[in-house]
């Protein structure tokens, strides 16, 4: 089991995750760097603190799920994944390349911890629910944890999925939605605006939590309370940045999908730090 | 003809130039955006036109809607996505909301085949030609460069009804000039020849070209059949392939048995049977280069030059 980790430790692996994602659409030139660097203390606290899960038995029926919605973020679930164990570092220069284990989208039977095939948005909640309710039925203890990102909420697939989570009183499910402001073409108050979403999940029968998402203590005491929230689902509202610890990529909407250039990888490297 | 001078382009390109200059001839064009106007250009609209430009932000189906609803009201409704999502995720708002009211409704998808590349395979629309096909009543069109998408799309805005439109993101030569006239529901003949027919559309066409240089070559002469529109579909072009070079060989960025090569077998087999083989994918495909993709999954010209030549061995067998 992969959960032991101090907050400096923590800090630390965010830094190493950060550095794949840098490698990785540096090499591929391609992929979303703005929405993986938002999500990364989210995953940090996640792979390391707050789920149980074995690399080593990665198909253990007991494992807590993370279900990545936003399929896209590939970057910062394939750099968790390597930093847990799932599989060898080296391998990340092979991300998007032809015959890679590292699709461009999640895909289940490539990397062992890919829990859902994604890319199409708006899919991750449902197939959470799911889940949860399959482990209630089971009679397991799991739990499954949904990353959405804020774009992704203009779905209304997810809508649909909000109200029967509600319904059914999933206090097994978290939902975890990614509130960096921007989406593909533009920044999502501009193009559909999400309001105050806590309220609108509570109306839908949801804990709602709101946190600042690069705070790792922060997560973790939020995590702790969907935890201890029973009979009806959490939602972790993560306030984040676009572009997370990268001056030039950070809130531009421009670094949602493009790789960047190697000097410009230079600069980013060094601004995350070892 | 074979290319022109002009610099390679993506028939993706041709959407928001094309909406605009159709605006200031006076068209009633409206646009709806589902957060990929980036992409597919549909921006470029909004930054002449942002009170004829609405997004819904990333709801397809939402989009779809919307579109129906405005062109009941008497607009050009052109809406655009990636074309996964566009039959992909609003099957039933297409079906039900614009296909049957028959509604002027002009559905322009980019990225469309596995040329898209490093995205991978949710990103990459091989079942969309076969999806908007199966609409009664739905124009269907995949233009093979940007002269053609330009066209086409001019065509749809001014012809009352349901359009689909694929357009791809890989930059190609240009096939067409100005000179040029896309005709709905004709057949463009790119080669004249008798001794097999090549029938493609999309980015298949210029391998189809390359194929047909190749084999003559070899003293093989083949028609080669730009098949923009499939819907309504050429049957009397592909009536006179068949008698006249008496085999066939289809070619799509698409999957084999549900598009092109499915229309085309349906009209010989019921009117002029003959030997025919497809080039086109059998199943989904995985991340990478788009040139790597497109050889790895057997959509190049080599490709079409093998199966012309077993499809000629067959000739005259039953
Ligand atoms: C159904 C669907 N429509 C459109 C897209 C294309 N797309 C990929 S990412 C994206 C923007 C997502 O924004 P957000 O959910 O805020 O993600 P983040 O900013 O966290 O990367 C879009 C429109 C898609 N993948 N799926």
């Amino acid at each position: 089991m992969v959960a032991t980790e101090t907050t400096e430790e923590l800090a630390a692996k965010a830094r190493r995750i950060r550095r794949h994602i840098i490698t990785m659409v540096t090499e591929a030139q391609s992929g979303h760097p703005g929405g993986s660097l938002s999500s990364v203390e989210i995953l940090t606290a996640l792979f390391f603190r707050v789920m149980q899960h074995d690399p080593s038995n990665a198909a253990d029926p007991d494992r807590d799920r993370f279900v990545l919605s936003k399929g896209h973020c590939t970057p910062v679930y394939y750099g968790a994944l390597t930093e847990a164990g799932y599989f060898p570092v080296e391998e990340i220069v092979t991300f998007r390349q032809l015959n890679s284990r590292l699709q461009g989208h999640s895909k289940v039977g490539t990397v062992p911890g890919v829990e859902m095939s994604a890319g199409s948005l708006g899919q991750g909640l449902s197939y959470s629910i799911g889940q949860a309710l399959a482990a209630r039925l089971d009679g397991r203890d799991y739990r499954t944890f949904c990353l959405l990102g804020d774009g992704e909420c203009q779905e209304g697939s997810n809508w649909e999925a909000f109200m029967s989570a509600g319904f059914y009183e999933l206090d097994n499910l978290c939902a975890i939605i990614d509130r960096n402001g921007v989406q593909n073409d533009w920044f999502v108050d501009e193009t559909m605006p999400l309001g105050a979403l806590d309220a609108k999940l509570e109306a839908f029968g949801w804990h709602a939590v709101t946190v600042d998402g690069h705070d790792i203590d922060a997560l973790l005491a939020a995590f702790d309370e969907a935890q201890r929230t029973k009979g009806c689902p959490t939602v972790i509202i993560a306030r984040t940045v676009k572009g997370k610890g990268v001056s030039f990529m950070e809130n531009d909407p421009a670094w949602h999908g493009k790789g960047p250039s190697p000097e410009q990888a230079e600069q980013a490297l060094a601004e995350i730090g070892e | 003809m074979t290319t022109t001078s002009a610099p390679p382009a993506a028939t993706r390109e041709a959407l928001g130039r094309t909406l605009v200059k159709l605006r200031n001839d006076g068209l009633d064009i409206v646009v709806v955006d589902a957060d990929l106007g980036n992409s597919t250009t549909a921006r470029k609209f909004r930054d002449e036109f942002p009170d004829r430009f609405f997004t819904v932000g990333i709801a397809e189906q939402n989009m779809i809607g919307v579109a129906a609803g405005l062109a009941a009201a008497g607009k050009i409704a052109f809406c655009s996505t990636f074309s996964v999502f566009m039959p992909g995720r609003c099957f039933d708002q297409i079906r039900v909301g614009v296909a049957q009211p028959q509604l002027n409704v002009k559905m322009v998808a980019s990225h469309a085949g596995i040329s898209v590349g490093e995205d991978g395979i949710s990103a990459q629309a091989i079942e969309d030609l076969a999806l908007m096909c199966s609409l009664p009543g739905v124009n269907v069109i995949g233009p093979a460069d940007v002269v053609e998408a330009e066209q086409a799309i001019e065509v749809a805005a001014r012809t009352p009804g349901p359009f689909y439109i694929r357009t791809g993101r890989s930059k190609l030569p240009q096939i067409y000039d100005e000179s040029y006239r896309f005709e709905l529901g004709k057949a463009h003949v790119l080669r004249p020849g008798g001794d097999a027919t090549i029938i493609a559309n999309g980015l298949l066409v210029h391998a189809a070209v390359e194929a047909a240089d190749t084999l003559s070559q070899d003293g093989i002469d083949c028609r080669v059949l730009n098949m923009a529109t499939l819907r309504p579909l050429d049957e009397g072009a592909i009536v006179a392939a068949a008698r006249e070079t008496g085999c066939i060989v289809t070619a799509e960025e698409h999957l084999i048995g549900t598009g092109l090569s499915a229309m085309v077998s349906q009209v010989v087999t019921a009117n002029a049977p003959v030997p025919m083989n497809a080039v086109g994918l059998t199943g989904y495909a995985e991340s990478g280069k788009s040139n790597e993709l497109l050889e790895k999954y057997g959509l190049t010209a080599s490709d079409i030059v093998r199966e012309v030549k077993a499809v000629i061995e067959r000739k005259g067998q039953s």
